[in-house]
């Protein structure tokens, strides 16, 4: 468990480090693309339908896998839109 | 152990994909950082740890991308802060789903994992149906203003106890049937929490659901012990949460006065006043006082975006160079729906980006300005964000346009700005109101300055 913490604590760090300069111009496709990538949870949802063992865990478990994919595929490419107006 | 290396390797990615977008040489090749490791980790989950089921949700990631891409793809520019909202929203959505379905299939449950379900149920929730109510403001399906019920704030305590209390509850009794209600309180908690934030700050609220996302996801991390959920959730909160603050900054307000109301008692305030006399102009005289400048500072709102003026205003910007006027554009750092999202929609616009100026650049030499053009923009201009204590926008940094040698200013209608709060600029001797729909009128002066 204590790993998980650590991982966790220096996660934080790495977090508040990589955005602490960015011109407000970019607030948005940063935040977009921070979005984007929270949509890993995606990862846990097909992990935990593939291995739903009651209806309800494999029910709850699609419903999560579907919601996550829009999340993921939505975020990255609505940011690769925005971004492309910058290419100059 | 190949399986942990993928889950590194995709972590990596997430880390420069964050550090590529805050940087405008690399950003693009960032989101592509990103999207590469977010493939990595969901084929590498699939292929190791589906176990059954494979093809469902094969068909479930189907139905996801045949609806996430459309939406995306379809969105127009203007709508973009609403597209995320919602995009972050599902995310918040899934993660509780996930708690949830793990909750039912332990056995065993420790307290350490009770804890992490708890909170991503929690988290999740409220992260969902605040963002679902943002976009609702957004897209102004509901108003725009803060929305305050009676005993919203009792209610809102009540939310949020009950949810901790559910919490407690469902740590000691392991009872999944507390857990879907702990789901339902935090549904509340998020409506309740984003209902009394004013318009123009729920671009801060979406920054700030966005990191809570990141954080049960993070969370969701301890519920199936996978390092690469807790990495990147964390990586997002944390980056989520500087965010919020940037923008903050941006507005030149506290994150706690954004989200707990300074709106409350003041935005009323405004109205009942007499009917005031304002000075309106015809697009002959704008023309000219525009055509013979030295020197135009246009300064672009959301409602050049939504009325597609980008274009227009371009042309006429590129007449009026023509002719000798030297023009740039201020570009405020909230001016849209987002920060930075004005300069997205002038971008798409092909507005070279060396004409987009930021407030300092703007103010210091703003006396010497002839023409400020405001077109569909107000708050941003709004002296009352100077100069009155008892504005709700009050401390916002604005463009002190007011100062220039005139001011024209394009409006559809006397209506206030997105924050609703009335704007001493237009009644400004100065000040010459030009009525009619942004593009419309952009292209009557552009014909108008030819003609000069």
């Amino acid at each position: 468990m204590i790993d998980l913490l650590t991982i966790f604590v220096l996660a934080v760090f790495v977090g508040f480090e990589v955005v602490s300069k960015v011109s407000t111009i970019l607030h948005t496709p940063l935040m977009s693309g921070a979005n984007a990538i929270h949509g890993v949870i995606l990862v846990g949802a097909i992990l935990i339908t593939g291995s739903a063992e009651s209806t309800l865990e494999l029910v709850l478990g699609l419903l999560a896998v579907f919601l996550a994919t829009v999340n993921v595929v939505g975020g990255f490419v609505v940011t690769d839109r925005m971004l492309e107006m910058f290419r100059k | 152990m190949i399986v942990q290396l993928m889950y590194l390797v995709a972590a990596l990615c997430f880390i420069l994909a964050l550090k590529g977008l805050s940087s405008p040489k690399y950003a693009r090749y960032g989101n592509f950082i990103g999207a590469f490791g977010m493939l990595v980790a969901v084929v590498t989950a699939y292929v190791h740890g589906v176990v059954h089921n494979g093809l469902l949700i094969l068909i479930a990631v189907a139905l996801g991308v045949a609806v996430g891409i459309p939406a995306a793809r379809s969105v127009k520019m203007t709508a973009i802060p609403q597209m995320v909202a919602l995009f972050n929203g599902v995310g918040g959505a899934a993660a509780a789903l996930v708690a949830l379905a793990e909750f039912f299939a332990v056995r065993d449950p420790g307290f350490l994992f009770l804890l992490a379900t708890v909170l991503t149920v929690l988290i999740g929730s409220v992260s969902f149906s605040g963002s679902v109510v943002t976009f609702l403001k957004l897209q102004e399906l509901m108003t725009t203003r803060p929305v305050l019920l009676p005993a919203g704030q009792q209610l809102a305590i009540a939310a949020g106890v009950s949810s901790v209390a559910l919490g407690a509850l469902v740590m000691t009794t392991e009872n999944g049937l507390l857990l879907w209600l702990l789901a339902i309180a935090g549904l509340a908690l998020g409506v309740l929490f984003v209902l009394p934030v004013g318009g123009a700050d729920v671009p801060i609220a979406i920054s700030l659901l966005n990191a809570f996302t990141g954080l049960a996801v993070a969370a969701s991390g301890y519920v199936l012990a996978n390092t690469l959920l807790i990495v990147a959730g964390t990586l997002v909160g944390a980056s989520g949460t500087i965010l919020t603050r940037l923008m903050a900054q941006a507005m030149g307000r506290s994150l706690a006065n954004i989200l707990f109301g300074a709106f409350k008692a003041t935005a009323v305030a405004a109205q009942g006043e007499e009917q005031r006399t304002v000075k309106a102009g015809t697009v002959e005289d704008v023309a000219i006082l525009l055509g013979y400048a030295n020197n135009v500072v246009v300064v672009p709102g959301y409602g050049l975006a939504v009325a597609q003026a980008q274009h227009a205003a371009r042309e006429l910007v590129s007449q009026l160079e023509q002719r000798g006027v030297s023009v740039s554009y201020g570009i405020h750092p909230v001016a849209g729906r987002m920060p930075g999202h004005m300069n997205v929609l002038l971008a798409e616009a092909d507005v070279p980006y060396e004409q987009l100026k930021e407030l300092d650049d703007i103010n210091p030499g703003i006396t010497s300005v002839d023409v400020a053009l405001v077109v569909g923009a107000n708050d941003v201009v709004n002296p009352g964000a100077r100069d009155e204590p008892s504005s709700p926008i009050y401390g916002m940094p604005i463009f002190d346009v007011d100062r220039a040698k005139s001011v024209v200013f394009m409006k559809r209608s006397m209506r206030p700005g997105f924050a609703g709060v009335d704007n001493e600029l237009l009644y400004n001797p100065k000040t010459t109101l030009l009525f009619g729909d942004a593009k419309d009128s952009l292209t009557k002066l552009l014909a108008a300055v030819k003609a000069l």
